[in-house]
């Protein structure tokens, strides 16, 4: 988060609203993968844009390059060579990156407060300064996004360009792509432009061509054109149906409710048990009738 | 063995071992709070802010276990539970009204610090297994995410569990007066050991002699 913001939905860790006198119109970044020729110029303008230079890894035999996200890498395009019919051979290259979940399950985890903010636009931002790198936000993570930096144990990750977004410039893995396969806009115009993009493959033989907003996170403000919608794993592990895990619900929803009034309880208990009962004390004269 | 008798029931190097667990408990527990929900979190203040107490926490946790596993092992064989325990457990309610007749001679412990001995133990073990593997940045990465996911609700809710007993403790000391003595000068009053723990009096005694 670079800016001042009065357009903000939710802070991590924060019992009282946030400052919201102003609401945003509701952004989405589509990424259209029939469109992708996996050229990685948003992985280029990514690190541009947002001035990270990863260190240089080792050639795995893939076209995978960096091979994973990190602190530096907010977006890695993921090469998959699959036969989704037996011998019909197809490269499904999926940008891989934050999806800016409507319900994100990294604000949930979060325990500082303000270190995630969601905006009323949709992104959802990490506030660094506020980060205290306990890493939650990667056990929240139902997408398996944000990374832990070695040299300053900061959370990091996609920002949606929040910056450029703020001042009405699109991200800028959008504005360099070539094919664009990566557009930008209200999500309104967004899925209709998706409605017309599935219509098409779907007239090109793409049976089962859809669009990729998975409900079990409430949606998310980045979403995916996909040929095979009814398989998305086929695209390098893109989870099915997406959501948060019972456990981090458990934990931070139900758990740590009824803890909090257990602990008062307790207190309240040995508070009521004195006033009422008094101590239990041995007096000399008490012990002699014994 | 006169009444006005002081009776040693910890050494110092016992209640040295006893402050240890205390000191790192109270540290790990504060620090800790301030993650367990944002309504503690003013307390990451008292350690320097969030970042500090995340860097500091397991560390006191970790020195908590390594204390109270001492402690554990130097009272567990006063720790035994006896079928007199659980005659004196079934006057638990009476003993909470003060009602302090009637009830069997005990050893050096009563039932409700045995108990209070086990429940630690366990909540103090799984704090420390699901601590490690929620340990950034030197060990949560090792781990699988479904694993921390595990670790992190066991995590709270042994807390949880610690906690409480550590509100019952301190409790009971305040509540059940002279106790506190026991373990800031090592002594208790003869009274006192004969008025709560009959059968160690009785020992003590035997010694003494």
């Amino acid at each position: 988060m670079t800016l001042q913001s009065l357009d903000i939905k939710r802070r991590s860790a924060t019992t009282t609203p946030s400052p919201n006198a102003r609401t945003t119109l509701e952004v989405v970044k589509l990424i259209d993968i029939s469109k992708c020729i996996g050229c990685k110029a948003c992985q280029v303008a990514c690190m541009e844009w947002n001035d990270l230079r990863d260190t240089v890894g080792k050639n795995r035999g893939v076209y995978d390059n960096p091979a994973d996200l990190s602190d530096q890498s907010w977006t890695v395009m993921r090469f998959a060579e699959v036969e989704p019919t037996p011998g019909r051979l197809e490269w499904l290259i999926r940008k891989d990156g934050c999806m800016h979940c409507a319900d994100p399950g990294c604000l949930k985890s979060c325990p500082a407060p303000g270190a995630i903010i969601q905006y009323s636009n949709g992104i959802v931002d990490f506030h660094e300064e506020a980060c205290v790198g306990c890493g939650y936000c990667i056990i929240g993570c139902p997408f398996n996004i944000p990374r832990l930096s070695r040299k300053d144990g900061k959370a990091y990750k996609c920002t949606l360009c929040s910056d450029r977004v703020a001042v009405n410039l699109e991200p800028a893995c959008a504005k360099t792509c070539p094919t664009g396969a990566i557009i930008f806009g209200s999500k309104e115009d967004m899925l209709q432009h998706a409605t017309g993009r599935i219509a098409d493959l779907k007239e090109r033989g793409y049976q089962q061509a859809g669009l990729y907003n998975p409900p079990g996170v409430g949606g998310t403000h980045v979403m995916y054109v996909l040929q095979h919608a009814d398989r998305p794993e086929l695209y390098q592990g893109l989870p099915k149906d997406p959501g948060i895990s019972p456990l981090v619900v458990l934990w931070k929803e139900i758990a740590k409710t009824v803890m909090n009034i257990g602990l008062g309880a307790a207190i309240a208990s040995g508070v009521i048990h004195y006033l009422t009962q008094g101590p239990n004390e041995v007096t000399e004269e008490k012990e002699e009738t014994l | 063995m006169s009444k006005q008798t002081l009776i040693q029931r910890h050494t110092a190097s016992e209640r040295l071992n006893h402050w240890m667990v205390a000191i790192t408990f109270i540290l790990a527990g504060l620090s800790g709070l301030g993650f367990f929900h944002p309504l503690f979190f003013w307390l990451t203040s008292l350690f320097g802010g969030g970042t500090w107490a995340r860097i500091l926490h397991p560390f006191f946790g970790a020195a908590l276990s390594f204390f109270f596993f001492i402690w554990v092992a130097r009272v567990w064989n006063d720790n035994r539970i006896t079928a007199v325990d659980w005659q004196w457990g079934k006057h638990l309610g009476e003993i909470l009204r003060n009602r302090t007749e009637n009830l069997p001679p005990l050893g050096k412990y009563n039932l409700g610090q045995k108990l209070l001995t086990r429940t630690l133990l366990l909540a103090i073990l799984l704090l420390l297994v699901s601590g490690i593997l929620i340990w950034q940045p030197w060990f949560a990465p090792e781990f699988s995410v479904n694993l921390r996911r595990n670790a992190v609700v066991v995590h709270a809710f042994s807390a949880f569990v610690a906690l409480t007993c550590f509100i019952v403790h301190v409790y009971a000391a305040y509540w059940t007066r002279g106790s506190i003595r026991a373990m800031t000068r090592g002594t208790v009053t003869a009274t006192w050991a004969r008025h709560h723990f009959a059968g160690w009096y009785k020992e003590m005694e035997g010694k003494n002699q």
